[in-house]
């Protein structure tokens, strides 16, 4: 049975319809990509599993529980943590009290500890007094993975964690992710950077317009179904 | 020496408006909402410990002390189940709703206990001094100005060492992201309008063991409140304690001049530091 799973799930802002129908599953210990251009509803959709956009009854499932109408602190405590898009550090707060944000409601033991996150992330120890504001996009996109750790999410969901970062910084975060999944958590990935999607994910599913219009393994699809599933067939 | 005096007199007012102030300054720090009937709720409280004290035949402490848990209960539930409703991106829903608030408390006062002014009384205390060298300070004032610096100290502490004055600074900074690490924005503000009115408990002591306080004392209080946190900088407790001190001061010095000049000297003292420094002496770094 899947662990988190969206069925026929459609969202709104007012009178525009951003989410037609989207069926999603995440397994345990899976990680799944969303992949899809500007505009196709990924954030819409992560924002619809952490409760930010609230949902009617029975669109949303996570652990056989109904979780769509939730509020996001209930859905946060269920243990589904968010790495928002724009990463969404708190200014006022240093580094370490971010990532004590993190665990300000759920306090679970598990993996992730203040310690385990700056073996994760070390330069993060260095910078802890700072606020998180001052450190450099790479370092921030750090401080908000580790503050989702701490935790210790059943699932992580990942939104553009790639966004405005160069490709070496990219490849140092994603490093990271091994060791994530080694602890069990099931993670959702939201990216524009298929490359590194198709890298990480057991399954991948491509939105365009508010729709999924592409899943699979990523060994299966072909560079041609992905690009339609991206643009649009005729682009 | 009479300037020294003057001075000293003037912090030690000083510490009474800061005590109006701080608790203001809370509420705007961490949800950006301007309580207009905060001097209101400073004369409803001294009501309830002027009630508590004839009542019960209680010290003026003790009964302040009474006080503070209803307060804190009665800030609670006000945010909860009015103000909460109102907040939002439109800054006006707030300003109407707590004007309103102010009006209702006015009133209900005035049917309560008519418009006479009382007064809380604290037997010795009232006219007790300490004699500094060749000066004098009363004991009540000097009371009152370690209070403030005591409830500067312990919001300080709340703000920066606990996990919910975290919460406060996250919330503040973005509520949506905070409720993403399991805030819920509404308790989380409960609370901090909870702890406004402990520290509007204990203004509403000074206040009316210090002064003669009626039903319509309040907006008087407000202005005052409302000049110290502008001085000292939107959601800094430190100068809003230091702007409490520098209308004090302004106020004495000005009444040494002239005694008619005490209230307008207070107003000029606000409008010098707006013109020099427009947004407070200790502005926060986001906003
Ligand atoms: N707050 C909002 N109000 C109105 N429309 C929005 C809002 N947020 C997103 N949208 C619209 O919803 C669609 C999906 O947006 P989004 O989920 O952010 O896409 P993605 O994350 O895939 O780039 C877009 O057309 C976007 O313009
Ligand atoms: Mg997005």
């Amino acid at each position: 049975m899947a662990l988190l799973e969206t069925r026929g799930l459609t969202a709104f802002y007012g009178d525009f319809q951003a989410l037609f129908g989207v069926d999603l599953t995440l397994a345990e210990g899976e990680t799944v990509a969303v992949i899809g251009a500007n505009g196709a509803g990924k954030t819409t959709l992560m924002r619809s599993i952490a409760g930010v956009i609230r949902q009617a009854l029975g669109m949303v499932r996570f652990d056989g529980r109904e979780i769509g109408a939730m509020a996001p602190d209930e859905i946060m405590a269920l243990g589904i943590a968010m790495v928002p898009e724009g990463r969404k550090l708190f200014p006022s707060l240093s580094v370490e009290e971010n990532l004590l944000m993190g665990a300000h409601r759920r306090k679970v033991a598990g993996p992730w500890r203040l310690e385990t996150v700056y073996d994760l992330f070390p330069i993060l120890k260095e910078r802890r007094g700072q606020p998180g504001t001052a450190l450099s996009g790479g370092q921030q996109q750090m401080v908000s993975i580790g503050r989702a750790l701490m935790s210790n999410p059943r699932v992580l969901l990942c939104d553009e964690i790639s966004l405005g970062l160069a490709p070496v910084v990219i490849r140092d975060i994603y490093a990271a992710f091994p060791r994530i999944r080694e602890t069990g958590a099931s993670i959702v990935v939201v990216e524009q950077d298929i490359g590194q999607a198709l890298k990480v994910a057991d399954r991948v599913h491509c939105m365009m317009e508010g729709r999924v219009t592409l899943s699979g393994r990523p060994e299966e699809l072909s560079r041609e179904a992905i690009h339609d599933a991206y643009f649009g067939a005729a682009a | 020496m009479i300037w020294v005096d003057t001075v000293l007199q003037g912090v030690l007012l000083g510490g009474l408006y800061a005590l109006f102030a701080l608790g203001l300054s809370l509420v705007f720090g961490i949800m950006r909402l301007v309580n207009l009937a905060h001097g209101d709720l400073i004369v409803f409280a001294a009501y309830l410990i002027l009630m508590l004290v004839t009542l019960l035949g209680l010290g003026p402490f003790v009964a302040a002390l009474i006080a503070l848990p209803i307060m804190f209960g009665l800030g609670w539930a006000l945010q909860r189940v009015v103000l909460n409703r109102v907040l939002g991106t439109d800054i006006l829903p707030p300003l109407l709703v707590t004007f309103g608030l102010s009006v209702v408390l006015q009133n209900a006062l005035l049917e309560g206990f008519s418009a006479d002014s009382r007064r809380i009384p604290a037997g010795w205390l009232e006219t007790a001094s300490l004699p500094v060298g060749p000066i004098s300070l009363g004991v009540m004032p000097l009371l009152t100005f370690l209070s403030a610096i005591g409830v500067t100290l312990a919001l300080q502490f709340i703000f920066y060492r606990t996990s919910l004055g975290r919460a406060f600074r996250a919330t503040s900074d973005d509520p949506v992201t905070a409720s993403l690490m399991g805030v819920k924005p509404a308790s989380v503000f409960a609370q901090a309008t909870g702890i406004a009115m402990v520290v509007v408990t204990i203004a509403a002591l000074y206040l009316g063991t210090r002064a003669n306080f009626d039903p319509t004392t309040g907006p008087a209080r407000l202005i005052y409140a409302f000049e110290a946190v502008i001085i000292g900088g939107l959601g800094s407790l430190w100068g809003t304690l230091a702007g409490g001190v520098i209308i004090g001061v302004a106020q004495t010095v000005g009444a040494q001049i002239n005694p008619e000049w005490q209230i307008l000297a207070g107003h000029v003292a606000f409008l010098a530091v707006l013109l020099v420094r427009p947004r407070g002496l200790f502005p926060r770094a986001f906003d």
